[in-house]
């Protein structure tokens, strides 16, 4: 691994957090965050709302100061460094941060002076980005008559103008439809081909697998459990399997069958009845195979079958026992039964 | 080569030349300048409050007060026009409050700390753009005045006043950027700015002498800095004693720049 030599304590790690504390009152926002970062990589942080996701982000762009604890970012202390950590990073908030009356290039010019480029240098960053995440039609116009999607991708151009080291990104795509959501992911995959480091912030495990190669689930302001995102996935259960029968009536016949079976040695098969369908835990390729293999044999024919991942509720269930603590509106409840077998 | 050769990383000096908080000041009052061309609309209350009012209180209570003075509509105009400059760069220097809670509302303000510039560079362009704004309202309340009839007798006497004015402006500013920085909306930041000026402006020397007030009244009309402003601000520009007005004015900038300068930027570092 390259190491920069003018990184004080840069032994390959972008982001180093220790022991961090901070409290809003009677709330423990972070109650002994530990985190490490390895530079060139996504670290997704995943976990409800409330978890402590923005604090963390927020200490370690230094807009907030912790109790207790310490953080460096690209060897830079966040309480002794402040001026040059914010010199390598970029960050993209929760709610779009831009400037809602300035058209899109002013934005960036702005940000690209701001951040001491030369005016020649900033405009032409300011014209190489808007093009770059495809704004540049967009880019006289005021940034209040863009869509959402638009004013993320701004956000997003807007934290890449200093050429940061180590970017955050914090729920970048809470709030858009899954299009826009899928433009979103796309431009992050890219940056990160250019070796900008990412700490990402999501409440979607979907989110989480598609972007991060390492995973940190975070709850009431601590880290319940941190890993390779395959390691972790094999813990929580991997994907689901939804099989819907066609024929309705032989919903139950077809969960028993698959219960029966054994394949998976996982949880016992689940019957969904509010869409008719069964959900069977797989952890492989091979035993989603066996399932389908099952159900064929079985003779029954199927009107769809489709693979899931788990949802945040469901991580949180498998790796603490209890369900996310905060109320999950956006993750839909599922009504189900267990099959009496 | 130029001053602005990006420093590598690592190697990067804490500490901002003066050069940087110039170029930062620039850049963030470019922004606020765009806001204006963007949304003229949001110059309305600088060019059409000094028309309104003037037109207001000459043409409504010229008459009668005016009487009242010894002088007429005439004399009213001489009287009011002074203090109409007092209490417009008052009313106008509510906008860093509301500005900033914008700021802070909208997350820009988030986007500003976290790049590596000095905080003090945001405070210092809003205040220099609501300061040119109130000099706009001020030329344009002046030409108002001039329709109506008001005679300025010195034009040093007229710039002394705008100085004092813009300087006592500059002191309440403090108390609306704290306003900005601890309220939650803008609305709020407006509502409690009308209720710190609102008495302040009536239960002054502006728009009528004081003689006539219950002598409670009085003692709070004379301390009041906005009747000391458009006292001295009167004297400057009609003639009349000045001096102790000017300084007791001026004592009011010092001492709530003093309190409040040091509170405004407090709440705005360690704001959360």
């Amino acid at each position: 691994m390259t190491r920069i030599d003018d990184n004080p304590s840069g032994a390959g790690s972008a982001v180093t957090v220790r022991g961090l504390v901070k409290h809003y009152g009677e709330t423990r926002a972070l109650d002994g965050v530990d985190l490490d970062v390895r530079e060139g990589t996504v670290m997704g942080v995943l976990g409800p709302n409330g978890a402590g996701k923005t604090t963390l982000v927020r200490i370690l762009s230094t807009l907030i100061t912790p109790d207790t604890g310490s953080a460096t970012v690209a060897g830079y202390d966040v309480l002794r460094q402040p001026r040059q950590l914010r010199r390598v990073i970029g960050l993209t908030g929760q709610y779009a941060s831009v400037d809602e009356k300035l058209p899109g290039w002013e934005n960036l010019y702005m940000i690209g002076r701001l951040l001491d480029l030369p005016r020649k240098t900033a405009r032409a960053r300011a014209d190489e980005l808007l093009e770059r995440f495809s704004l540049t039609e967009a880019a006289k116009r005021p940034t209040s008559t863009y869509s959402g999607g638009m004013r993320r991708r701004l956000d997003l151009a807007a934290s890449m103008i200093g050429r940061p080291q180590v970017l955050f990104l914090d729920e970048p795509t809470t709030g858009l439809d899954p299009r826009t959501r899928n433009e979103v992911w796309a431009e992050v995959t890219s940056m990160v081909g250019e070796g900008v480091t990412v700490l990402l912030t999501t409440q979607y495990m979907e989110e989480a697998e598609q972007l991060a190669s390492e995973l940190t689930v975070v709850d009431r302001g601590k880290v319940i459990a941190g890993g390779a995102i395959d390691d972790l996935k094999a813990k929580v259960g991997g994907r689901t399997l939804r099989v819907r029968p066609a024929d309705p009536l032989r919903l139950r016949a077809l969960a028993a069958h698959l219960d029966g079976l054994g394949i998976t040695g996982l949880a016992s098969t689940v019957v969904d009845t509010e869409t008719g369908s069964c959900l069977v835990p797989i952890l492989s390729d091979d035993q989603l195979t066996a399932v389908v293999g099952a159900v064929t044999a079985l003779g029954v024919t199927i009107g769809s079958i489709t693979t899931e991942l788990p949802s945040l509720d469901e991580v949180f269930l498998s790796l603490t026992g209890h369900r996310a603590s905060a109320p999950q509106d956006t993750v839909p409840a599922e009504t189900r039964e267990e099959v009496a077998v | 080569m130029s001053a602005a050769t990006v420093t590598p990383p690592g190697t990067a000096d804490a500490r901002i030349p003066l050069r940087g908080h110039l170029r930062h000041t620039g850049a963030l009052i470019r922004r606020n300048l765009l806001w204006i061309r963007q949304d003229p609309e949001s110059m309305f209350d600088a060019l059409l409050m000094p028309i309104v009012f003037t037109l207001l209180f000459v043409y409504v209570f010229g008459g009668s007060i005016g009487q009242a003075l010894g002088g007429g509509q005439d004399g009213y105009v001489q009287y009011v026009i002074p203090g109409m400059i007092a209490m417009m760069s008052m009313t106008l220097s509510q906008g860093v409050g509301t500005g900033f809670s914008q700021d802070f509302n909208s997350g820009v303000m988030d986007r500003f700390r976290s790049l590596p510039i000095g905080r003090g560079s945001v405070l210092f362009a809003k205040i220099s753009v609501e300061l040119t704004r109130m000099l706009f309202a001020t030329a344009v309340l002046m030409i108002v005045a001039v329709l109506v009839g008001f005679h300025i007798t010195s034009w040093t006497g007229l710039l002394g006043a705008v100085a004092l004015s813009t300087v006592f402006a500059s002191s309440i500013m403090w108390v609306f950027l704290t306003l900005g920085v601890v309220l939650k909306s803008a609305q709020s930041v407006q509502a409690m700015g009308f209720l710190v000026l609102f008495p302040l402006q009536f239960g002054s020397s502006i728009f009528a002498p004081t003689q006539s007030m219950p002598g409670w009244l009085q003692h709070f009309t004379d301390y009041n800095p906005l009747s000391t402003l458009a006292d001295a601000a009167r004297g400057l520009m009609v003639g009349g004693p000045v001096a102790h007005d000017l300084w007791i004015t001026l004592g009011w900038s010092v001492a709530i720049t003093a309190v409040m300068a040091p509170i405004a930027i407090h709440k705005f570092r360690t704001k959360s």
